[in-house]
């Protein structure tokens, strides 16, 4: 069948031909062999006498070229490149393309025949030489800079103030508008060009502006040249009158009727709405009515782009919204609105209360579609709010009362009924009418959720431990609880049986230990991602004991970072290090706090205790400034790259000290090479027990893309046995939309910056 | 704009005028499109029931792959109700798509591209389609599919669009058909 095909593409007869070309083209592809004799055949007909022999050809090559093909005959596509005949010279233009698709080595070749593609009055050829200029510029940065010199830009504006200018040309009119398709070619050339040149954004800037005002919006064609106009504004060095008129114009189209512009819109609303954040703004109100439309990736938008817009002006308005639309929205949305929902009230919130409120609400509305990792932060804002406690776990006990099926709703409330069971029972609610709970009542719900099918096992893990809890807390049920503790150590969940045998090894032996275990949670620090970690005073019931060897899941967040270092490490060698803020701690609790630390048995079973701040012994901070004035030593010092992965590099650069050698001051740097923004960038370190480290705030946590921008962050090193340095690092970032986490270690450091 | 995309058998013809003239009818034209440069990356046409009627591929894949794409989009985009846009995310593609009749046009591009131009790209061609086959219908092309991919090769090259003239795209197609030979001619003349 294939060698038929070749037999008539070989064929004089114009038929043959035409049909040959067309079998080729639709069972052929590159990868089979035969394709390869094609190329002889495909030569002949490029210099055939009669043109439209000669377009098969090119149209078959520009479309199913392979590599080898398009070698061999770039320099038959060059020709006709050339040629005067517009018919072949549009077509070899985009043969050219594929050329150059196929083979970049190969673009260099077709420059010259570029100097008078655009001299052209022909629409077609105008249109693919205005392609392949763009495939040129996309692809060679010195493609670029040679044709911003050769005045490119001046060229373009004048083709495209013509076809706008010119009158009626029934040849080329589309609903009034002049040949629409090389208008948007022009205009993404132009973007290409403007991008990062301030020269050649400033040329264009009042066609943009003219095309921007002067085009017809009542069909689709004249929208799709305007939203290509605004997409060339916001890329370009444009300036800010500009810029505002594009966003107006992406603000009307938001209003108009015709969905598929609403859907643009939206799209592009959101690439913008970090730089011209304010612009945007304007538009927040129609934003959010998207919300309620009927298509799934307009809503998608729309809600992404709500959560952009939220600030501190506009939270509570903007939260009542989206709790409408979480609580209406379709099961693949409530998860991801959820997080956001959670995100900004973290970031915005006006006051505990109303933050408590807020995320009670999403638990009841969205229980279940709530992630798993929220319920610890949550846990964690919840102790952290301690005038809100009593009318926190009255809320959440009345949410759980008629349905305990959300998991991530029951593992809250059943966290905080074992916490704050006694002030439940005891009715203080300040904010709203107290309920009427008796201690009975409460532990029968408890009892519910462990035996309900439809608690997880981790879900059932925090019943009973509540239980546990109220066993202090209570005065009159110690049996009972006792009983339900019994019972479960005989458990066929491992996990239930452990905790149950423990509890119970804790009535037996350990009673008078009992109600200091079991004390309530002093207030956890918050190890925000990025910026000082915030020292909450602990509210006087410090109590760092071991609770257990196995941790409960009630969220310790800064002990389960460390302790996921450790593990990783897995090793007693290794201390973890946790990030900390350059401002002054107390240091009489982190001498305190140390010396518990020192006594405990840090290996495979991390401190449950509320994390300490590691107080830097005294000669790191003596004698060094502020501004550390390092030596010039660092000129020395060769830097190293770190790490290299998937588009994230991280470069040590190196210091040492002149009053204190036993100190290297390291600088790290982290750039993105990829197409798209890291966000939510965290760095931690650990290092050999016999050093130790200081992680300074880093400058911020997104990491621009195409190496843009860094963020860089300083270490302190303490090394005074000079022991060789290494290190393990952790990194977690956000890319792509999904959150990525690596670990490496870092061995090459250079004996400059430890010995 | 001219009424004269009918895509069904000529008795219903009639009706089919006066639903393309009121409101916009979908068509699903899928284009694909590469990585730098933004071609299209593939055309597929298929009617209300799921029949391939015509499938233009601008980039390289197995035959299986091909045959599994069709399916799947062809699912998406029948289920899809009138009152959702034209424009589908799917995997790293957006899929632009109308209906003329009962033929659903489909293109694939990228996701950076202009969708509101790829509407633009596909009406043209089914004007095209309908100034060469005069009032052009499924069964025109069902019958006459060769004819369908001439004119999309006068229209599009390697996904990316050739001539922006109707009048142009047209005559070349035109006179290219002049250049075939008539039944006699075919058989006298010599192959080689």
């Amino acid at each position: 069948m294939l060698i038929f095909c070749l037999k008539l593409i070989a064929s004089q007869k114009f038929t043959d031909k035409r049909i040959g070309y067309l079998g080729a083209m639709l069972l052929l592809d590159e990868r089979q062999d035969v394709h390869l004799l094609m190329t002889n055949c495909i030569k002949n007909d490029l210099n055939h006498s009669t043109q439209y022999v000669q377009g098969l050809a090119l149209c078959t090559l520009g479309c199913m070229g392979s590599s080898e093909m398009c070698r061999d005959l770039a320099g038959e596509v060059e020709k006709l490149l050339k040629t005067s005949n517009s018919y072949l010279r549009k077509k070899a233009a985009l043969c050219a393309v594929h050329v150059i698709r196929k083979v970049p080595e190969l673009m260099e070749m077709f420059l010259p025949a570029t100097r008078n593609l655009l001299n052209e009055k022909n629409h077609g050829v105008l249109h693919t030489s205005v392609v392949l200029l763009t495939e040129m510029c996309e692809r060679s940065p010195d493609m670029l800079a040679h044709f911003r010199k050769v005045s490119l830009v001046p060229q373009l504006v004048r083709i495209l103030k013509n076809l706008i200018m010119s009158g009626y040309s029934p040849e080329h009119d589309v609903s009034g508008i002049s040949d629409p398709f090389l208008q948007v070619r022009i205009l993404r050339l132009l973007r290409i060009l403007g991008r990062n040149d301030d020269d050649s954004s400033e040329a264009m800037n009042d066609i943009l502006a003219q095309v921007a005002t002067n085009t017809e919006t009542s069909k689709n064609v004249g929208n799709a040249i305007l939203y290509e106009t605004v997409l060339t504004i916001m890329d370009i060095k444009s300036e800010s009158g500009l810029r505002v008129l594009a966003i107006n114009i992406l603000g009307r189209f938001l209003l108009n009727n015709d969905k598929n512009i609403r859907y643009v819109a939206l799209t592009s609303l959101l690439k913008t709405v970090q730089t011209d954040h304010n612009a945007v703004q304007r538009h927040r109100s129609t934003i959010v009515d998207c919300l309620k439309d009927l298509d799934v990736s307009i809503k998608r938008r729309a809600m992404e782009l709500s959560f952009a817009l939220v600030n501190g002006n506009n939270v509570r308005g903007m939260m009542k919204e989206l709790l409408y639309f979480l609580d209406s929205c379709e099961p693949e949305f409530k998860a991801d609105c959820a997080s956001g929902i959670f995100l900004a009230a973290e970031k915005y919130a006006p006051s505990k209360r109303w933050h408590i409120d807020t995320v009670m609400r999403v638990l009841t509305m969205a229980g279940s579609y709530v992630r798993d990792d929220a319920v610890p932060s949550l846990i964690q804002l919840i102790t952290n709010s301690v005038e809100m406690h009593a009318y926190t776990v009255q809320r959440l006990y009345k949410a759980i009362l008629g349905d305990y099926s959300q998991q991530p709703l029951v593992q809250v409330a059943a966290w905080c009924i074992g916490e704050y069971g006694d002030l439940l029972v005891s009715g203080q609610c300040e904010e709203e009418p107290p309920i009427q709970v008796t201690e009975d009542e409460v532990l029968d719900i408890l009892e519910s959720i462990l035996i309900s099918n439809m608690s997880a096992s981790v879900t059932r893990g925090y019943a009973l431990t509540a239980i546990m809890k109220l066993s202090t807390r209570f005065t009159c049920n110690v049996n009972r609880v006792k009983k339900v503790v019994s019972i479960y150590s005989s458990s066929i969940d491992v996990e239930l049986q452990q905790r149950a045998v423990e509890y119970n090894a804790l009535f037996k032996k350990y009673d008078h230990m009992r109600p200091a275990l079991l004390e309530r949670m002093p207030v956890m620090e918050k190890v925000t991602i990025n910026g000082p970690t915030e020292i909450v005073q602990s509210n006087g019931e410090t109590e760092s004991a071991v609770l257990e060897t196995k941790p409960p899941p009630s969220g310790l967040q800064p002990v389960s970072q460390a302790s996921d270092l450790l593990d990783l490490l897995g090793g007693s060698d290794i201390t973890p290090v946790i990030p900390t803020a350059p401002t002054s701690k107390p240091d009489s609790t982190g001498g305190e706090l140390l010396d518990l630390l020192g006594d405990l048995n840090l290996t495979g079973s991390p401190v449950s205790a509320p994390v300490p701040q590691i107080a830097q012994p005294p000669f790191l901070l003596d004698g060094l400034p502020s501004q550390p004035l390092f030596s010039d030593i660092a000129a020395g010092i060769p830097s190293i790259t770190a790490y290299n992965k998937n588009g994230l590099k991280i470069d040590f650069t190196f210091e040492r000290s002149n009053t204190n050698p036993s100190v290297t001051l390291i600088t790290i740097q982290a750039s993105n090479s990829t197409e798209l923004d890291m966000t939510d960038f965290v760095f931690q370190a650990a290092v050999p027990k016999t050093f130790q480290l200081q992680l300074l705030s880093p400058s911020s946590s997104v990491i621009p893309a195409f190496n843009s921008g860094t963020i860089t962050q300083v270490i302190k090193v303490l090394n005074p046995q000079k022991q060789q340095l290494r290190m393990r690092i952790k990194l977690t970032y956000n890319h792509k939309g999904s959150a990525i986490q690596d670990l490496a270690e870092v061995n090459n450091f250079p004996s400059q910056s430890w010995q | 704009m001219s009424p004269m995309l009918l895509f069904g058998p000529p008795s219903i013809r009639g009706s089919l005028v006066s639903s393309w003239a009121s409101g916009s009818v979908p068509v699903v034209m899928y284009m694909a499109v590469t990585a730098f440069g933004h071609p299209i990356h593939f055309i597929l046409l298929f009617s209300r029931q799921g029949k391939l009627r015509l499938q233009k591929w601008y980039t390289t894949l197995p035959d299986k792959e091909k045959k599994k794409i069709v399916r799947e989009i062809v699912q998406i985009i029948l289920s899809r109700n009138q009152k959702t846009s034209s424009f589908v995310d799917w995997k790293d593609l957006k899929l632009v798509y109308k209906r003329y009749a009962s033929l659903y046009f489909c293109c694939a591009i990228e996701d950076q591209d202009n969708e509101l131009l790829t509407l633009e790209i596909v009406h043209r061609y089914v004007e095209l389609l309908d100034r060469y086959f005069g009032n052009v219908c499924e069964l025109d092309i069902i019958f006459n599919f060769e004819k369908a991919y001439f004119i999309l090769d006068e229209f599009i090259i390697g996904g990316e669009v050739q001539e922006t003239s109707k009048r142009s795209a047209v005559k070349a197609i035109e006179d290219s058909d002049m250049l075939q030979e008539t039944v006699e001619e075919y058989m006298n003349k010599p192959a080689f």
